[in-house]
């Protein structure tokens, strides 16, 4: 990094991913593009999950759902009913439905578990049979499989060996292709001490040798965490769809008294019922379309999740992710590009701006910095000097930047110029017998309280040393983040930039950017503090993080996302992990948690507002013969009893199937304020809902009765 | 003038009466249940008592209270029945039977005044004075304290502290209820209600033959019968007789006494929560349902055909000529709607469809306004469980007035949601399947099983109006009916507090762009779809089965 004068004591690092997450800018750009939704859906899938929701039809899988344990109950009746009176064929007909209905809320949940399944595949192959070459204390090595290993044990990894398990690398640099995990080729550093020191249990060293310090147990590793994550295995109920199961199972309550005191009422008004139809009635009224969907909506939204490269924890924290309304960004990586970029030159009166600019770009061919490069860009842009290279000057003598000297420059013949930290060109100045310039101390000042960082280009010649001017090095917010952060406010979500930068800096760039505040000169301490003050009033803290310092700050976030280059400390405080180390992602992260919820709320309404339709089908049905004015609530004008019922069950059966692309999917999220989401779902899902299966059920009751025999 | 527009005409004067009361009335509740300071005539009721009104009690406590005390009510209520014989001023009537004497205790504790008895020809002035009246005052201000704890519940934050049962309970009476009633009874007295404590007069009827006629202070029960949605009349006619309702501006006046309190709390929530608007919307729901109820009723009632009907100009029957077919059908959904159950007319008259338009009204839950109190806090549960599905769908975890939803506060609204279908379905169906109670009935088929149905569903839901031709007096009713009130008042209110205490120890979240927000017409609709389609779908077979067939017949 370099260290410019007002970046001294920073001691919160920005993020320095190892890989610069260039792939993130597009997105920016194109806003289309990054919706949240459009997950995969392959009808092959339902083919190939059959078998998996064959074998969930065993009770003891059945009774973890409490709505669908109801009509496996009802199919298991009614199969029985039929044995007991083979020749009743609407009975057959009834069952056979009804085991379609538990099947295909089976094969919803083996859909959703099958696109994980097979990503687990991947990972695992990558996990077996490794050999470790452990440390032993007298320094020699011993091979032993990677199982056996504990924690502290010490391990070696050279060129082309696979690393054992997570761990630190304690000692050496090498260069790692962790693609097992990332799906990116580009290989990354890994090095001792540091925030870049974690290495990941499967990946694999491609250059020189580290030593590496285990952390984690063998079966407890990162991709053992993984390989459950994506499975489901480690799936458990989310607080919010434990409250949501609890509303359906007491409407599976209400539906089942409703049922069961039927057949005293229908006794006493000449038309008693019998049990086949009381069965179908009750599957017929029961949320049976959320109830199938509810846990293939989880296991999608956390596998949305890890096709964007993210792995959660808990879907705990997939769900806090929606109800964030505090982000935390850190300035440089996620708000701005990496490092500041020259902006211009500000001449001293009695020189030129061209002048500054020649003496910059000069003096900045030593700087090997982002920032020192983009003063010799910014030269050849914006006053077209010719590109200059260091072996054009002959016995010219370079000197280079160091974070000590924070000067770069050149003397070549008589001519010296220096580029570099205001307080330290102005040293330098005067160390050779110039005079400090009021005015440039002024220009300084001026770029400070822009926000900007002055640099000053002085110069030593015939006329002796002075200032030439000021180079103005500015932070680059990037593009699109302004429309980001105005839709995150649309949401109801507050930004606040974290930065290191003085307050003036941080103003300058927070308002540039659009965010809604910021933390200027920020210790790991005022981190910590903020997010505390944010959740003393209620609100959910989502934050990013890398470093070992970032942890507590991690750990106590609602939302806390640690980037896959971080530290294992940073990494195990977090409740999830990016493995593109883009901390932008963030924003899509609370955009999945809220599309997850919208997805359960919508179906549910939507499931509700159907029984209306089916009691329209099936009440008229029932009772019309003893109560022949109830037939005029047949404004379906279904062609039979029979049918009317059938039909009520048949659609209760396909609308699972038909909604499963968009339970896998999930509901399309577009960031608009709560009312304005509000009305969109509600006429989508409540009104649809009310009116779609009058349709489907008059269609299906037109095709029953061209069946004979019906 | 025709029977139509002069029903139009009532409602709009009534509507206008209570948009000019509800602001100053929901205000001043507001202030009575915050204030610090006690009245003198309160301390001395605290120390006669032995309360310390300084407690602040959390949701436990505070259900201990309103459950001892009304176990109390039951308790004395029924030994002043089951003892009249013995005490003064008792008209010279007997002991009440004990299956009776529960099922009126009970009634006239949980706010229902279910009725299994003729009030002239059983109860005393002691009884119905220093007992039934005096419950009229209490049951109602135990579901004002009921909601208000609910309230505070909203309004508080990091405390599970939700008042003082007593200090709500007296304040309620003394502050409210009392004043309030004897402003309605001066003005009862002075329209033509008698107020007396004179004895039994025979007088000669028209058709021939004596009949006897008791006085009794009926202007200053009749006050308290409205106001406290109680609904217990003084005699057995209830508001349809000319000694408790005899003019068509009395008629009017009751109404408005029952919809008052009901109609001015939700303003109350909306100033104790400090967001008027919250209470606007909650109003909102609860004025479209009621109106709506009303519409509907007039429709069936004036539409319906047939040549004695078209001379009467709607469906008479059963409906006092003074009042006319438009004041009735507001007085039976006001009355079915509030919980109150007073009747100037016989449910059990009205057109098929009417009856379950006054049926389908109780099922709601009585909330739209509801019962004093009870419908407040009823709609506030139907509230907790529409922002849990909708809130779903703006994406966040639920949240009203910026307390999470979560687990146990869906437990517990579902809990709540539960009781009274449960307990009217599974009675209504012991009944239908015995073989003796339907023969309770008069005239069996659809409109009998209407009958039994509506028996439980006034009952469990603590309206208290009966849907006349049922002969309740029978050990199976007055026990069941009884049951059902019983558990129909105090196993919500159970869970009403819970959540209250859930509410109060959370800490809120602040309100941003991505909050579901309720206090806007969208919601109100929401609710009101939200109110329909859960009550819709528990009793629609039901329904179908009784007024439905009935109605559609034709």
């Amino acid at each position: 990094m370099t260290a410019h004068p007002d970046d001294q004591g920073n001691p919160m690092s920005t993020i320095t991913p190892a890989r610069t997450p260039q792939h993130d800018l597009p997105t920016g750009h194109r806003p289309s593009a990054r919706r949240v939704g459009g997950g995969l859906f392959d009808p092959a899938q339902l083919v190939r999950s059959l078998p998996d929701a064959f074998r969930k039809l065993d009770p003891r899988v059945q009774i973890r759902t409490p709505v669908m344990f109801v009509v496996w109950v009802g199919s298991v009746l009614t199969t029985v009913l039929s044995l007991m009176d083979p020749g009743d064929r609407f009975g057959w007909t009834v069952s056979a439905w009804l085991w379609l209905t538990v099947l295909f809320a089976n094969l919803a949940e083996a859909v959703a578990e099958g696109r994980g399944k097979a990503q687990a595949g991947t990972l695992r192959r990558t996990r077996t049979g490794t050999v470790a070459r452990r440390l032993r204390a007298d320094g020699s090595e011993e091979r032993v499989p990677g199982t056996a290993l504990g924690i502290g044990d010490l391990v070696v990894c050279e060129s082309g060996d696979v690393i054992p398990g997570d761990g630190d690398v304690v000692e050496g640099v090498a260069s790692v292709d962790e693609s097992a995990i990332t799906g990116e080729s580009a290989p990354v550093i890994r090095e001792s001490g540091g925030d870049r020191s974690a290495v990941t249990g499967g990946t694999k060293v491609l250059s020189d040798r580290i030593v590496i310090r285990i952390t984690t147990r063998p079966g407890e590793t990162f991709i053992d965490r993984m390989i459950d994550l994506v499975e489901g295995a480690a799936r458990q109920k989310t607080p919010n769809e434990i409250a949501l199961n609890i509303l359906l199972a007491s409407l599976t309550v209400v539906f089942l008294l409703v049922c069961a005191t039927l057949p005293p009422f229908a006794d006493h008004a000449g038309s008693p019922l019998t049990l086949t139809v009381l069965v179908a009635l009750l599957v017929c009224l029961i949320p049976t379309t959320i109830g199938a969907l509810l846990s293939a909506i989880g296991i999608a939204g956390m596998d949305r999740l890890v096709q964007r490269n993210v792995l959660a924890v808990s879907g705990r924290a997939v769900e806090a992710a929606g109800d964030v309304s505090t982000l935390l960004l850190d300035k440089t990586g996620t708000i701005t590009l990496g490092n500041r970029q020259a902006a211009g030159f500000v001449p001293v009166s009695g020189s030129t701006e061209a002048e500054v600019a020649q003496a910059a770009q000069l003096s900045s061919l030593a700087d090997e910095t982002p920032e020192g490069r983009s003063v010799v860009a910014l030269a050849k842009e914006r006053y077209g000097l010719p590109e200059r290279h260091r072996d054009e000057l002959a016995g010219a003598a370079w000197i280079a930047f160091t974070a000590r000297t924070r000067m770069s420059g050149v003397d070549a013949g008589g001519r010296r110029v220096r580029k570099g930290a205001a307080a330290s060109v102005l040293a330098w100045v005067e160390e050779q017998g110039g005079e400090t310039a009021q005015d440039a101390k002024a220009i300084a000042d001026r770029i400070a309280g822009a926000g900007g960082t002055p640099l000053l280009v002085a110069v030593r010649d015939e006329r002796g040393a002075r200032v030439l001017g000021a180079v103005h090095l500015k932070d680059v917010v990037k593009d699109g983040m302004r429309a980001r952060f105005e839709e995150l406010r649309r949401m109801g979500i507050r930004t606040v930039m974290i930065t290191g930068d003085n307050p003036l800096t941080a103003q300058a760039v927070a308002r540039e950017a659009g965010v809604d505040d910021y933390l200027a000169e920020a210790t790991p301490e005022d981190k910590m503090a903020l997010i505390k003050r944010e959740q003393a009033g209620g609100r959910l803290v989502a934050m990013t993080g890398d470093g070992t310092n970032d942890a507590p700050a991690l750990a106590q976030a609602d939302v806390g996302v640690a980037m896959n280059t971080g530290t294992s400390a940073a990494k195990e405080a977090g409740n999830m992990v990016d493995l593109d180390s883009d901390p932008t992602k963030l924003i899509e992260i609370v955009e999945i948690g809220k599309q997850l919820l919208i997805t359960r709320g919508a179906l549910t309404t939507f499931s509700l507002a159907n029984d209306v339709a089916k009691y329209f089908a099936i009440i008229p049905a029932l009772f019309a013969a003893a109560h022949p004015g109830l037939d005029r609530l047949n404004i379906m004008n279904l062609s039979s009893p029979d049918s009317a019922i059938l039909s009520a069950v048949i659609f209760n059966a396909l609308i699972i199937v038909v909604l499963v692309p968009l339970a896998l999917r999930g509901v399309r999220y577009r960031p608009v304020s709560a009312d304005r989401m509000l009305r969109r779902n509600l006429a989508i899902y409540g009104l649809g809902g009310l009116v779609a299966p009058f349709a489907g059920i008059k269609i299906i009751d037109l095709l029953i009765s061209l069946v004979p025999g019906l | 003038m025709g029977p139509v527009l002069a029903g139009v005409l009532q409602m709009l004067a009534l509507t206008g009466a209570l948009a000019l009361v509800h602001k100053p009335l929901g205000t001043c509740l507001a202030k009575v249940y915050s204030s610090d300071e006690h009245w003198r005539v309160e301390r001395w009721i605290y120390k006669g008592i032995g309360v310390d009104p300084g407690t602040r009690m959390r949701w436990p406590a505070y259900l201990r209270g309103v459950l001892a005390f009304s176990a109390a009510g039951v308790l004395f209520l029924y030994l002043l029945q089951r003892t009249q014989g013995v005490l003064p001023l008792s008209l010279g009537f007997r002991a009440v039977d004990p299956d009776q004497a529960f099922n009126t205790a009970v009634s006239f504790v949980t706010n229902t005044n279910w009725q299994s008895y003729y009030g002239e020809q059983t109860m005393g002035h002691l009884v119905q004075t220093a007992g039934l009246a005096v419950q009229n005052f209490t049951s109602a201000a135990v579901g004002m304290a009921v909601a208000v704890a609910l309230v505070r519940g909203f309004a508080r934050s990091r405390t599970g502290e939700l008042g003082n049962f007593w200090v709500d309970l007296v304040r309620g009476t003394v502050r409210v209820l009392v004043p309030l009633a004897t402003l309605g009874a001066v003005m009862l007295a002075a329209c033509g209600v008698i107020q007396n404590f004179s004895g039994i007069h025979e007088v000669g009827q028209f058709t021939g033959g004596p009949q006897q006629w008791n006085g009794g202070a009926v202007a200053s029960q009749e006050a308290i019968k409205l106001l406290g949605t109680n609904g217990g009349g003084y005699f057995n006619a209830n508001s349809a007789h000319p000694f408790e309702n005899p003019t068509p501006f009395t008629n009017l006046f009751q109404i408005f006494l029952i919809l008052v309190i009901p109609f001015s709390l939700p303003r109350t929530f909306g100033v104790m929560v400090g967001s008027v608007r919250q209470g606007y919307a909650i109003l909102a729901t609860m004025a479209a349902l009621w109106v709506a109820f009303v519409a509907l009723m007039m429709w069936t009632e004036f539409s319906h055909r047939g040549p004695a009907f078209e001379i009467a100009g709607g469906a008479l029957e059963g409906k006092e000529v003074r009042f006319g077919v438009g004041a009735s059908s507001i007085f039976a959904v006001s009355t079915t709607m509030t919980s109150t159950g007073a009747v100037d007319s016989f449910h059990s008259s009205f057109t098929g469809l009417g009856g379950g338009i006054a049926m389908l009204g109780m099922m709601l839950g009585e909330i739209a306004p509801g019962g004093v109190g009870s419908g407040l806090y009823g709609m506030l549960v139907m509230a907790v469980t529409a922002v849990f599905i909708a809130g779903l769908m703006v994406g966040r975890t639920p949240e009203y007035l910026g307390k999470k939803i979560g687990t146990r506060e869906i437990k517990l609204a579902a809990c709540h949601l539960l009781v009274t279908p449960a307990l009217v379905l599974v009675l209504t169906a012991c009944a239908m399947a015995l073989p003796t109670p339907v023969n309770s009935t008069t005239g069996g088929g659809a409109h009998g099983f209407s009958e039994i149905l509506y028996a439980y569903t006034s009952g469990a839901n603590n309206n208290g109006s009966a849907f006349a031709g049922l002969d309740a007096d029978t050990g199976w009713f007055n026990t069941t009916i009884g049951l059902a009130m019983l558990l129909g008042r105090f196993l919500p209110m159970v869970f009403v507090l819970a959540l209250a205490g859930s509410l109060a120890a959370q800490r809120p979240v602040p309100v941003t762009a991505g909050t579901l927000r309720t206090d806007k017409p969208l919601f109100s609709g929401l609710l009101v779809g939200a109110v329909l389609i859960i009550a819709g779908l528990t009793y629609f077979p039901a329904l179908a089965l009784g007024p439905l067939a009935e109605g559609l017949a034709a």
